[in-house]
């Protein structure tokens, strides 16, 4: 590898046969041009799941409790869960800065009445921070504050509907609203992206329902927001880490699948990666057939050259040449070229994915990119298909009998 | 130096074999210039070939170098041809695309001497032939002639024992032929052994001994009475 005299004579046959060899690293160049940039719009559509489940969609995680199925440590199957808060305090002591938002739900359906206007709705009593969760968008007013989870204060936040239906289009703000029997102040109006259902809703602090219905801690459900820091793996870990402490703390079999309810959407991000990784094997299944077939044809052309070179290896051989030394020499060419012409092909590979940057978007690729693992293997998979390539040719070169190869013109 | 006996070599020709040398002995000594003579098919070049190693025989014993050769690899075939032997062809056999000094540094270069030293020994060799101002010339660029002397300077760099010549004239006209063999009888005159194959009978009459070959026989090895010219 190191022999000048070696180097010497592959540069000599390079430069003595310049189209040959433009030919053989033309055709690797393509094959390895063609894989990367598959690779590269491979990723491209990965890119796009991934904007897709972190940008648009939530990074929320909901809790609910069923009923156990199964009899585990003493209690008998069918028992109902209830969480509590002291649940939310558990979960907030474990996961840590794992946790971006973290509220309480306490639903009650109630009959509400302002003056002569009366209607059902259901008041979602939940923490401050339940804002920010449920993306809630404060039209007037404010939403439920730590003060008001302190003090229990008999206030309301209410949706923009639940305005326009008791209040006949007159402002709510400060007003009293009845919610059975209990007089509540409108502290705040809201509305939701979420349509009209979440418009009909009446957002309370949650220690204050507690307090007013039987004085109990009991939440009907956790909603919480991960922190986007962690990536969907980490929220993956994150959802199995809350099935493991509720579980534990409210002796739930491991295996029991009704009794906890997890709805997040790492769920569903690892059912459409699963899809992206699919098509991502599939391109690049694609892209190493075209290595192949690029391999293959540099393999055609080493064949023609080690043919049209024939007479001179013979005459190599009796000047003293081992075979060994013939497939050195046939296989340390048919690398080199095939290493400079796949690096060249890279390289435009990464120019043509760097200027097409955003432009696929609407064909679901963003941002084409290869990284610097797929670049070290593809130089692997080059070595390798050069040595493939030139290796069967120069063994048949290495094997003709010297005196075949003289007599050949 | 080259010892046969009752050699035997047939070339398969589809089903049937083709029996070209049927048992051949021959006894060369060290310093002897020899000429084998015979027709096309006669087997001289297939005994070349044996000798030379470029081939291997079926039957018999070969000595090269009191060195019996038998189960030979092709690396072990082609150090004993670096060590031993210089071929020089009737086509002569360059490459074409290394000039008359590369041509002649090669067999150092499978011989394993530095790339300096074979600069300098090539170029010995061809001031020897008498081409040191074409040194750096392409074979096309050459006369017959002088690509015979080139491949004989490459053949002879090395130092080796035994020089194998295939018809090193046929492809010259009588000058240049005359002064290819008398650059093997100077060879010779050192003490290296000529091995000349040859079907021109004023070619082997330049040489110390003929043996002429019909059919895979030999059917004459004589020495070749001097007549000295006047």
């Amino acid at each position: 590898m190191f022999d000048i005299g070696r180097w010497q004579e592959i540069f000599q046959s390079i430069g003595k046969n310049k189209l040959r060899t433009f030919l053989g690293a033309f055709t690797v160049a393509l094959g390895i041009f063609i894989f990367t940039v598959l690779f590269g719009m491979g990723n491209g559509l990965k890119n796009t799941f991934d904007k897709f489940f972190s940008d648009d969609a939530t990074n929320t995680i909901f809790v609910r409790a069923g009923n156990t199925s199964k009899a585990y440590k003493g209690f008998k199957e069918g028992r109902r869960i209830q969480f509590e808060n002291e649940d939310l305090e558990l979960l907030k002591k474990e996961l840590g800065t794992r946790i971006e938002y973290l509220s309480a739900r306490v639903y009650k359906g109630v009959q509400a009445r302002y003056q002569d206007e009366s209607g059902t709705y259901t008041v979602r009593s939940v923490h401050p921070q339940h804002q920010f969760i449920e993306k809630t968008i404060i039209d007037k007013g404010r939403f439920v504050d730590e003060n008001d989870i302190r003090n229990k204060t008999r206030v309301i936040c209410i949706g923009r509907l639940v305005e326009k239906d008791l209040f006949k289009n007159g402002n709510a703000l400060g007003k009293f609203l009845e919610l059975d029997n209990v007089v509540y102040k409108v502290v705040g109006v809201f509305s939701d992206a979420g349509g009209d259902r979440e418009e009909r809703n009446i957002y309370a602090p949650v220690s204050t329902i507690q307090l007013i219905y039987k004085n109990t801690s009991d939440i009907d459900q956790i909603a919480m927001t991960f922190n986007k820091d962690i990536g969907m793996s980490g929220a993956q870990k994150m959802v199995s880490d809350i099935t493991k402490i509720l579980k534990e703390k409210h002796f739930i079999a491991r295996d029991d699948r009704s009794a906890l309810f997890i709805r997040s959407v790492a769920e569903d991000y690892e059912q459409n990666m699963q899809l992206a990784n699919v098509l991502q094997m599939i391109v690049l299944w694609i892209g190493i057939g075209t290595l192949f077939a690029g391999a293959i044809s540099i393999g055609n052309i080493m064949v023609f050259v080690v043919k049209e070179r024939t007479k001179e290896l013979g005459i190599r051989k009796a000047l003293g040449a081992t075979p060994g030394s013939i497939v050195g020499l046939i296989l340390q060419e048919s690398i080199f070229i095939t290493a400079i012409a796949g690096y060249v092909g890279i390289l435009i590979a990464m120019f043509a994915l760097s200027q097409m940057g955003n432009s696929l978007e609407d064909y679901f690729i963003t941002n084409p990119e290869v990284n610097t693992s797929t670049i070290i293997w593809a130089t692997i998979i080059l070595i390798f298909v050069g040595a493939l390539a030139g290796y069967i040719p120069a063994k048949r070169a290495a094997s003709i009998k010297p005196v075949v190869a003289l007599s050949e013109d | 130096m080259i010892e046969i006996k009752n050699l035997h070599k047939s070339y398969p020709m589809g089903k049937e074999s083709l029996h070209v040398l049927k048992g051949l002995d021959l006894l060369i000594k060290e310093g002897e210039f020899v000429s084998i003579m015979g027709s096309s098919g006669s087997g001289k070049s297939t005994l070349l070939n044996i000798v030379g190693l470029l081939d291997i025989h079926d039957e018999g014993e070969y000595y090269l170098n009191n060195e019996l050769i038998q189960n030979l690899n092709e690396k072990k075939a082609a150090v004993l041809r670096n060590k031993f032997l210089g071929f020089v062809f009737q086509s002569f056999n360059l490459i074409t695309y290394k000039t008359a000094l590369e041509n002649v540094a090669m067999p150092l270069y499978y011989k394993g001497v530095s790339r300096k030293e074979r600069q300098v020994t090539a170029l010995e060799y061809l001031e020897k032939v008498g081409l040191k101002e074409w040194a750096n010339h392409l074979p096309s660029e050459l006369s017959g002639g002088q690509k015979q002397r080139v491949a004989i300077a490459r053949a002879l760099v090395t130092k080796p024992k035994v020089i194998l010549a295939d018809e090193p004239t046929g492809a010259l006209d009588s000058t240049t032929s005359h002064s290819v063999m008398e650059m093997l009888k100077e060879i010779n005159a050192e003490g290296m052994t000529v091995f000349v194959i040859t079907h021109e009978e004023d070619i082997a009459e330049q040489t110390d001994r003929i043996v002429r070959l019909k059919d895979g026989v030999i059917i004459s090895d004589e020495l070749v009475k001097k007549t000295v010219n006047a």
